[in-house]
């Protein structure tokens, strides 16, 4: 029980996908400059990288062990399929949801953070629930960054920002400056 | 007969001030850190000036350098030199005087001037100097002193010339913090000590008692809103008075009193730019901060950690002024 919350604290904060691997950076920067979507967007994250750790257990369980030089391609196409598949079924049985969800479900299917956590969630022979727990923190460590890039954001929208650091630059380093906020997680909970 | 028209002069409210400015409200700041100086001096003699100066001169040959030639000069209204001030004063006193220098530099360039300049920058300047020094110079930014060697002398690593490392075993003189004795070595300091300030740590973060004298001097003139410090400071209280009843973690007193915790609510979380403005606001991020710096001090890696926990809520400010915004009545 202490390892499962160990898991989530430090994807969620210590070791964060965005602020601390730096994985997942597009959607990071793409969508963070409004709240809302941002916060759909997490949601996004969230839901695909549950279906990513599940997939990944059942490839890691089933399949892999026969044939390990084909992991990669294994984890993309099958995650790329369920996603897929699973926006299908959404489109069908919830709009609503769809709506929320939409277009950020084949956007970030192939985005580095979504394989990462496959990979890392091989490396550390997570189990099941073990995967599960990691890829929620994942998920909410991505929306979390997110939402404060776009809050942030927002509120620098209407500062005088000089015009050489205008624009990407200035997310950039906004990008930076809250990685190093990031670090005072360094070490949390480490010894339980 | 050619009669100049009367003249109407049409101006909006606030027609009375107290004559309140940023360079105002600054130089009143200031003069509440010079006792903090003083103590540093006393304790750790002449290197706390020339650390404070290094910095000092770092933020206000920046704030000089990258100064907009349209708009006027703002380095008399002393917030470059405040940045400065704040900055040396949470170095630790045997740092480099480069880095101290170099710490001033990017308090201002990345701190204050890419945000738009003052008012606009949502991290605090010289919070944001120090982190990057911290992750930039680990060792030198944890090599802690003893209070208590002679006033003229320096300590071997303050020359040390830039980007060189600098040929001294810092263990020949170093010491631990209150916080580092307890989380590494299991070892309780007094209160009177951590009131009185001759322990080892930063600059400016040693007495206690001083910081809150300065602290109530600056909250009775309006110089500050009370609120987040004060909030910060109870839930301080509250999380460790829980934990070292449950767990037998350190006691309440000695985490009010130790580490950077005073000198960070009195002289960073009052910081007007980078806190939230709502009085409810102000609330969620003082106990926010207090619970984030006990849970870290605790379990964390980082005993020393006032600095990063305020960046990350200083992160949130945005969101928590957005959702804590009062609705007009009727609206």
């Amino acid at each position: 029980m202490e390892n499962l919350a160990y898991i989530f604290f430090s994807a969620l904060l210590i070791n964060n996908f965005t602020l601390s691997y730096f994985l997942g950076l597009c959607p990071f920067f793409g969508v963070s400059g409004r709240l809302d979507t941002a916060l759909r967007m997490g949601a996004a994250n969230i839901f695909v990288m549950t279906i990513t750790s599940i997939c990944a257990w059942a490839l890691n369980t089933w399949v892999l062990p026969h044939a390990p030089y084909l992991r990669l391609i294994c984890f993309i196409f099958v995650i790329a399929g369920t996603v897929q598949l699973t926006e299908m079924l959404i489109k069908k049985l919830s709009p609503v949801l769809f709506k929320a969800l939409g277009i950020f479900l084949p956007l970030i299917t192939t985005n580095c953070a979504i394989l990462g956590l496959a990979i890392f969630q091989t490396n550390r022979d997570y189990g099941f629930l073990e995967g599960l727990v990691f890829a929620l923190g994942a998920g909410g460590g991505l929306t979390l960054a997110l939402v404060i890039m776009a809050g942030i954001r927002r509120e620098n929208e209407l500062a005088s920002v000089p015009d050489l650091v205008k624009g990407t630059a200035m997310n950039f380093f906004i990008a930076g400056i809250l990685s190093l906020a990031f670090m005072g997680f360094a070490g949390l909970f480490a010894t339980t | 007969m050619n009669r100049n028209p009367p003249q109407l002069h049409i101006s909006t409210s606030p027609f009375v001030t107290e004559g309140s400015t940023t360079g105002n409200l600054m130089r009143q700041v200031i003069y509440a850190l010079i006792p903090v100086l003083i103590a540093a001096l006393w304790f750790f003699g002449i290197t706390a000036l020339l650390v404070v100066g290094a910095a000092c001169l770092g933020a206000m040959g920046t704030e000089w350098l990258l100064r907009d030639k349209q708009t006027p000069n703002t380095l008399p209204d002393g917030s470059a030199l405040l940045t400065g001030l704040l900055l040396g004063l949470t170095l630790p006193p045997a740092i480099p005087l480069w880095m101290a220098a170099l710490g001033g530099f990017i308090a201002i360039a990345l701190g204050k001037v890419i945000w738009g300049g003052l008012g606009s920058n949502l991290f605090n300047p010289a919070l944001l100097g120090r982190a990057f020094l911290q992750a930039a110079f680990p060792e030198a930014m944890t090599t802690w002193v003893a209070p208590g060697k002679s006033f003229f002398s320096l300590y071997p690593t303050t020359l040390a010339p830039p980007l060189f490392k600098a040929d001294v075993t810092v263990d020949s003189f170093s010491s631990a913090t209150p916080l580092g004795m307890i989380k590494f070595d299991e070892q309780l300091t007094a209160l009177d000590h951590l009131l009185i300030g001759n322990i080892g740590g930063s600059l400016g973060e040693t007495s206690a008692g001083l910081l809150v004298i300065c602290g109530l001097v600056l909250a009775f003139r309006k110089v500050f809103d009370w609120r987040a410090p004060l909030a910060t400071l109870l839930s301080v209280v509250a999380c460790s008075f829980l934990l070292s009843w449950i767990f037998g973690t350190p006691e309440p007193g000695f985490m009010l009193l130790s580490g950077g915790l005073l000198f960070g609510a009195v002289f960073m979380v009052t910081d007007p730019v980078t806190t939230p403005i709502t009085p409810k606001g102000q609330w969620i991020f003082g106990l926010g901060l207090g619970f984030l710096i006990v849970v870290i001090r605790i379990y964390g890696g980082l005993p020393e950690c006032v600095m990063f926990t305020i960046l990350f809520m200083n992160a949130l400010t945005p969101l928590i002024n957005r959702h804590t915004q009062p609705r007009p009545f009727g609206g």
